[in-house]
């Protein structure tokens, strides 16, 4: 694979939240203002670079049956030096991405590309896919917390943009319009794949998830 | 104790981490399909978040962040609350499963199969940093984290009639599986959102 493919392969044809389905705890969460969504995804694009680095140098040294915990070390440190880093010289991001902040650790697709890709990879694959990966899920943030923010509370990243006089749809900005929004975003994307006749199967819960190799849940779909 | 209720009914109706905190949403859309699972998988994440409650709470504030008796820090370590906290519940989880299969093979045959699937689910690790945020006492944590567990299992339980019910359906073909599940989800979350504000009616606190 080219050094080009692999950069874009996360920002359409593997997007993590639209088509990996991965992710989507932070997704829901976060997309009320684009501000959030900003920071969320520099935050795990941050994390998600480093710890495929650091992963895809160890791969050789973690060995086999205990390369999950040794990932979720690894993924959890690079999570602590954000944390810090936001704390100290963003306390505002700090205080809007609130729990999620330290959450990054348990987010799937960073755990899912160490264990899909920077365990089988060389070091510059691995940075290249983590930031085509980080990329495409801050782009997805952003489209979401654009239709969120623009459509509930008229403004995008704090500028007015619809006038006063219009009355806000704030269902987009409840808990309700974040699964709305997901929902009608994925049937989108689902009939742009169907007409380029190009249809991934999407499976949420075990089938997609990336420490299924090491879990003995099989979701109770049997 | 009016405390204690308030804080048990606003992380069940008010603050449902399924529903309105988004916490936990991967076993919430893929274990959800049969009742029993459902209901399986949510005793399993009560017991393990009143479990890793139990545990985290005083490691952070007897190892990590204590304080002498004139409440000056004794020593501060508070940023390794992180990667501290999830290796705890991973070891945790795995020293459960290990005594349950020796100890209690039926609970194990119930329980033990969505165990090593909660070692990285967000609610768990969620419901421990929220606690030390929220400056709750270990009382406080306990009943919190019971709360979040029985929020869980209500939404669980009460979304897996939905997707009975959304099995027969039949949407236009874009929307079918995932995205009419989701919108399913929606419909859930306006409903939970009806709850704003009946905790603070009944109770006066908060």
């Amino acid at each position: 694979m080219g050094k080009l493919k692999i950069l874009t392969n996360g920002l359409v044809k593997e997007n993590p939240v639209l088509r990996l389905v991965l992710g989507t705890c932070p997704t829901l969460a976060l997309t009320t203002a684009v501000s959030n969504a900003f920071g969320m995804g520099f935050a795990a694009t941050f994390v998600l670079i480093c710890s495929n680095i650091a992963i895809s140098a160890l791969r050789k040294v973690i060995p086999e049956q205990v390369r999950l915990p040794a990932y979720i070390t690894v993924i959890a440190t690079f999570v602590t030096i954000v944390q810090n880093l936001v704390k100290a010289f963003l306390p505002d991001l700090d205080a809007a991405l609130g729990v999620y902040l330290p959450l990054i650790v348990v987010n799937c697709i960073i755990l899912g590309r160490a264990e899909m890709f920077a365990s089988k990879n060389g070091v510059v694959d691995s940075a290249l896919d983590g930031l085509g990966m980080g990329l495409g899920f801050t782009l997805t943030l952003l489209l979401m917390s654009t239709i969120r923010e623009v459509l509930g509370a008229g403004t995008w990243y704090g500028i007015k943009i619809i006038p006063e006089s219009i009355d806000r749809f704030t269902f987009m900005t409840s808990p309700a319009g974040g699964f709305f929004t997901f929902g009608l975003l994925m049937a989108l994307v689902i009939f742009v794949e169907t007409k380029l006749g190009d249809r991934r199967k999407r499976s949420i819960g075990c089938e997609g998830c990336p420490s299924r190799g090491a879990c003995g849940a099989k979701g109770g779909n049997e | 104790m009016a405390g204690l209720a308030a804080i048990f009914f606003t992380m069940i109706l008010v603050n449902n981490y399924v529903l309105v905190q988004f916490l936990g949403i991967c076993p919430f859309l893929g274990v959800s399909k049969k009742l029993d699972s459902a209901f399986g998988m949510s005793c399993a994440v009560i017991f393990v978040m009143a479990l890793a409650t139990a545990v985290t709470w005083p490691i952070q504030t007897y190892l990590l962040t204590p304080v002498n008796a004139d409440g000056t820090p004794k020593w501060d370590l508070g940023y390794l609350q992180t990667i501290v906290f999830i290796l705890v519940i991973a070891v945790l989880v795995q020293l459960v499963e290990v005594i349950m299969k020796k100890f209690m093979p039926p609970l194990h045959k119930a329980l033990g199969v969505y165990l090593p699937l909660i070692t990285t689910n967000c609610a768990v690790l969620g419901v421990t940093v929220l606690n030390i945020d929220n400056g709750y006492n270990f009382a406080e944590s306990m009943v919190c984290a019971v709360g979040a567990g029985v929020g869980f299992m209500l939404a669980m339980v009460m979304f897996s009639g939905v997707r009975k019910r959304l099995e027969d359906a039949q949407p236009p073909k874009c929307f079918e599986g995932l995205p009419i599940t989701l919108v399913a989800a929606s419909v859930a979350a306006l409903s939970f959102g009806g709850f704003g504000g009946i905790v603070e009616n009944i109770f006066g606190t908060m």
